[in-house]
C-alpha cells in the first residue's frame, strides 16, 4: 500500500495580504471581537456574583 | 497483530454541596448517586443498578505490573461501604475518595468512548437535577469535571487500555511518557496559574493542563500522591495470562468531544505500536517530570526539550513524529484492532488537523481544544475588563468552564465542535456498546436485574433461587458482544434458562 504523505495546511496568516486586504482584514477582525464581546456578554449572565468567595470556597478533598 | 484496543474513561467530578454550612464531599456524593438511582431507574422499569453490588472479590489495586511494590509505596485503598452502582450501559457509578466517579463501559473505539463519556456527563446532569428535587429548598449539589482544585488538590479523569500481556512493560513506559507529556499539547483543559510552591502568577499566568503540576514521579504504583506519569498498577479485570490493563493517571478531563477522542485515539495508535514493535524511533527525555511540566507551560508548544543524548527537540515535533509513524502503521497493517481502516482513518485526520493548526495558530483551533478555548476567552477578558492574571474573576472563569449544569456551564457556551450526535449520546446513557463484553454486562442487567446480585468488570453473578450463586465469568473483554450473545440474550426469558443455554454451550 503507498504511504500517505503529511499535508501541511496552510493557515491564513501565513499568506500576504495586500493592502485592501488589509482593511478587509480589519474590519473582520473588529467583528470577530465584537462576537467575542457577544458571548462575554452572554457568559457574563451566567458567572457567580462573588469571584472572590467561591474561588476561596472552592476546595476538593484529593483524589486519584 | 496487536490485541484490540478495548478502552474506557473514568472520571471523578469535583462535587460542591452549595447551601449548607458545612459541605460532606462523601455524603452527598452518595446523595447524588441515590438520587439518580430512585429518579431514573423506577420500578418496573429495566433497571439494574440499586440491587445490585459491585463484587470487589478480585479488586487488587495494589499489584505493580514491574512485579513488586517498592518500600513505602502506597498502594490505594478499595472502600467497600460505599454506593456502587452498574448502569445498563455497562457503567460503573460509584463514590470513590470523596468524589462521584463513573466509568464509562469497555468501548471497542475512540469514538465509541466519546458518546459512553458525553453520556457519563448526562448522568451527571440528570443526578444533579434529581438531587435537587430531593434536597431543601436553597440547597443543591452540584459536580464540575475538572482536575485541580486551586488549592493543592487533584482528583482524576483516567484512561484504560487493554493490552497484549507479552508486551516488555519498559517498551510500553518509553513510549507512553513520551506520548503523554507532548499530547498535553492538544489534551490540556487549561489553567490559570500553578498550585507549585513558589510559582506565582506572574511565572506561570497560565498552563496547558490542570494535571502536570501533580506529577512527581516518572513510573509507579500510586495515585493520590507522588503521582507518577506512568501508573504501574496491575489489575487487568480480565485473563491475566493474556492481558494487561494500562491505567493511565496522566491525563486532564475534557469537555471538548474533539479532545477527547484524540486523548485517546492516538494512545490506542501508539500502545498498538508498540504492542506490534512498529515504532522506528524513541524519545527519552532527560528529566521526564521536569519537561511534563515545562510542557504545560510552554504556551508557544516550541520551546526545546532537552533529552537524554543531550539533543533537543518540541513536544509538537514528538507529536508529528508519532503521527508519522501511525501513518505509516495504518497503511501497513491491520487497523482491526483499533476499530478498523475507517476509525483509523478519522483518529488520523484529525490529529493532523490539530498538529498542523497548533503548529501555525493554536488560537485556531478554539473550537476544538478545551485549553485553547478557555485561554481565548480570558485573554478577550483580560483585555475587556483590564485584569490581571492573578484576578480571581479569570479562576472562577476557569472553574465555572467545567460546571455541569447546562444553564451555568462556560464551556457550553464556547461554540464548540462536537463529534457525536446528541441522539448517539442519550442512547449511550442506557444502551451498552456492542462491541465488547459490556454488552453482555448491560444487557444482563436490563432483562435480569432482579436475579443479579453481583457484578464486577469481569463477571456478573446470579441468584436463581433454590441454585447456589452463579458466577458467570466475562474474563475476554472481546467477548460478550452483540454478535456473541445477542440472539441468546433475546431469546432467553429468565436468568434461569440463560444460564441453562451457557451450561450447554460448555
Amino acid at each position: 500500500m503507498a504511504e500517505r504523505e503529511q499535508i501541511k495546511k496552510p493557515a491564513p496568516s501565513e499568506q500576504e495580504s495586500a493592502p485592501g486586504e488589509t482593511e478587509a482584514a480589519s474590519e473582520r477582525g473588529e467583528e470577530l471581537k465584537a462576537e467575542m464581546d457577544d458571548l462575554l456578554d452572554e457568559i457574563d449572565e451566567v458567572l457567580e456574583t462573588n469571584a472572590e468567595e467561591f474561588v476561596k470556597s472552592y476546595i476538593q478533598k484529593g483524589g486519584q | 497483530m496487536a490485541v484490540p484496543k478495548i478502552v474506557g474513561i473514568e472520571t471523578e467530578y469535583a462535587i460542591v454541596h452549595r447551601g449548607v454550612e458545612e459541605s460532606n464531599p462523601i455524603t452527598a456524593s452518595s446523595f447524588l448517586i441515590n438520587a439518580y438511582l430512585s429518579e431514573v431507574y423506577k420500578e418496573g422499569l429495566p433497571g439494574p443498578a440499586r440491587n445490585v453490588s459491585w463484587d470487589f472479590e478480585d479488586e487488587m489495586p495494589g499489584n505493580d505490573a514491574r512485579g513488586f511494590a517498592p518500600m513505602g509505596s502506597m498502594a490505594p485503598v478499595v472502600e467497600t461501604h460505599l454506593v456502587n452502582a452498574v448502569l445498563t450501559n455497562g457503567a460503573r457509578y460509584y463514590v470513590d475518595h470523596a468524589h462521584p466517579e463513573l466509568s464509562t463501559p469497555e468501548c471497542a473505539d475512540a469514538r465509541s468512548v466519546v458518546a459512553f463519556d458525553r453520556a457519563g456527563e448526562l448522568i451527571a446532569i440528570q443526578s444533579m437535577e434529581a438531587a435537587k428535587k430531593l434536597l431543601p429548598p436553597g440547597e443543591e449539589i452540584v459536580v464540575y469535571k475538572n482536575n485541580s482544585d486551586g488549592k493543592g488538590n487533584s482528583y482524576g479523569t483516567h484512561e484504560n487500555y487493554l493490552m497484549d500481556r507479552e508486551t516488555p512493560f519498559g517498551h510500553i513506559v518509553q513510549h507512553a511518557t513520551a506520548h503523554f507529556v507532548t499530547r498535553q499539547i492538544f489534551i490540556g483543559a487549561g489553567k490559570v496559574g500553578s498550585e507549585v510552591p513558589g510559582l506565582g502568577f506572574d511565572d506561570v499566568p497560565f498552563q496547558l493542563t490542570q494535571r502536570a503540576d501533580f506529577f512527581e514521579e516518572e513510573v509507579g504504583l500510586e495515585t493520590t500522591l507522588k503521582r507518577p506519569i506512568i501508573n504501574t498498577r496491575d489489575e487487568p479485570h480480565a485473563d491475566a495470562q493474556r492481558y494487561r490493563r494500562l491505567h493511565v493517571i496522566a491525563g486532564d478531563a475534557n469537555m471538548s468531544e474533539i479532545a477527547t477522542f484524540l486523548k485517546v485515539g492516538t494512545t490506542t495508535m501508539i500502545l498498538a505500536m508498540v504492542e506490534d514493535a512498529f515504532c522506528d524511533r524513541d524519545f527519552i527525555f532527560k528529566t521526564p517530570v521536569a519537561t511534563m511540566r515545562n510542557v504545560s507551560y510552554d504556551l508557544s508548544l516550541k520551546a526545546p526539550i532537552r533529552m537524554a543524548d543531550d539533543s533537543s527537540i518540541t513536544a509538537l515535533e514528538i507529536q508529528f513524529e508519532y503521527l508519522r509513524m501511525a501513518q505509516k502503521y495504518a497503511a501497513e497493517r491491520d487497523m482491526a484492532p483499533l476499530g478498523g481502516a475507517g476509525a483509523v482513518a478519522e483518529i488520523l485526520e484529525r490529529w493532523e488537523m490539530v498538529l498542523a493548526g497548533l503548529e501555525v495558530d493554536p488560537m485556531q483551533l478554539a473550537d476544538q481544544l478545551d485549553w485553547v478555548a478557555k485561554k481565548k476567552l480570558l485573554d478577550r477578558y483580560r483585555d475587556r475588563d483590564a485584569m490581571e492574571w492573578d484576578d480571581a474573576r479569570l479562576r472562577l472563569i476557569d472553574l465555572q468552564y467545567a460546571d455541569m449544569r447546562p444553564h451555568k456551564s462556560v464551556f457550553a457556551r464556547v461554540g464548540m465542535q462536537t463529534l457525536v450526535t446528541h441522539e448517539e449520546v442519550e442512547r449511550a446513557v442506557f444502551e451498552p456498546p456492542e462491541e465488547t463484553r459490556a454488552y453482555f454486562r448491560g444487557k444482563c442487567l436490563q432483562q435480569f436485574a432482579t436475579d443479579i446480585v453481583a457484578a464486577n468488570w469481569d463477571s456478573l453473578v446470579f441468584d436463581v433461587g433454590d441454585e447456589p450463586l452463579r458466577r458467570v465469568p466475562m474474563m475476554e473483554p472481546g467477548r460478550g458482544t452483540r454478535a456473541h450473545v445477542g440472539s441468546l440474550l433475546e431469546d432467553c426469558d429468565s436468568a434461569l434458562e440463560l444460564l441453562r443455554r451457557l451450561d450447554g454451550n460448555r
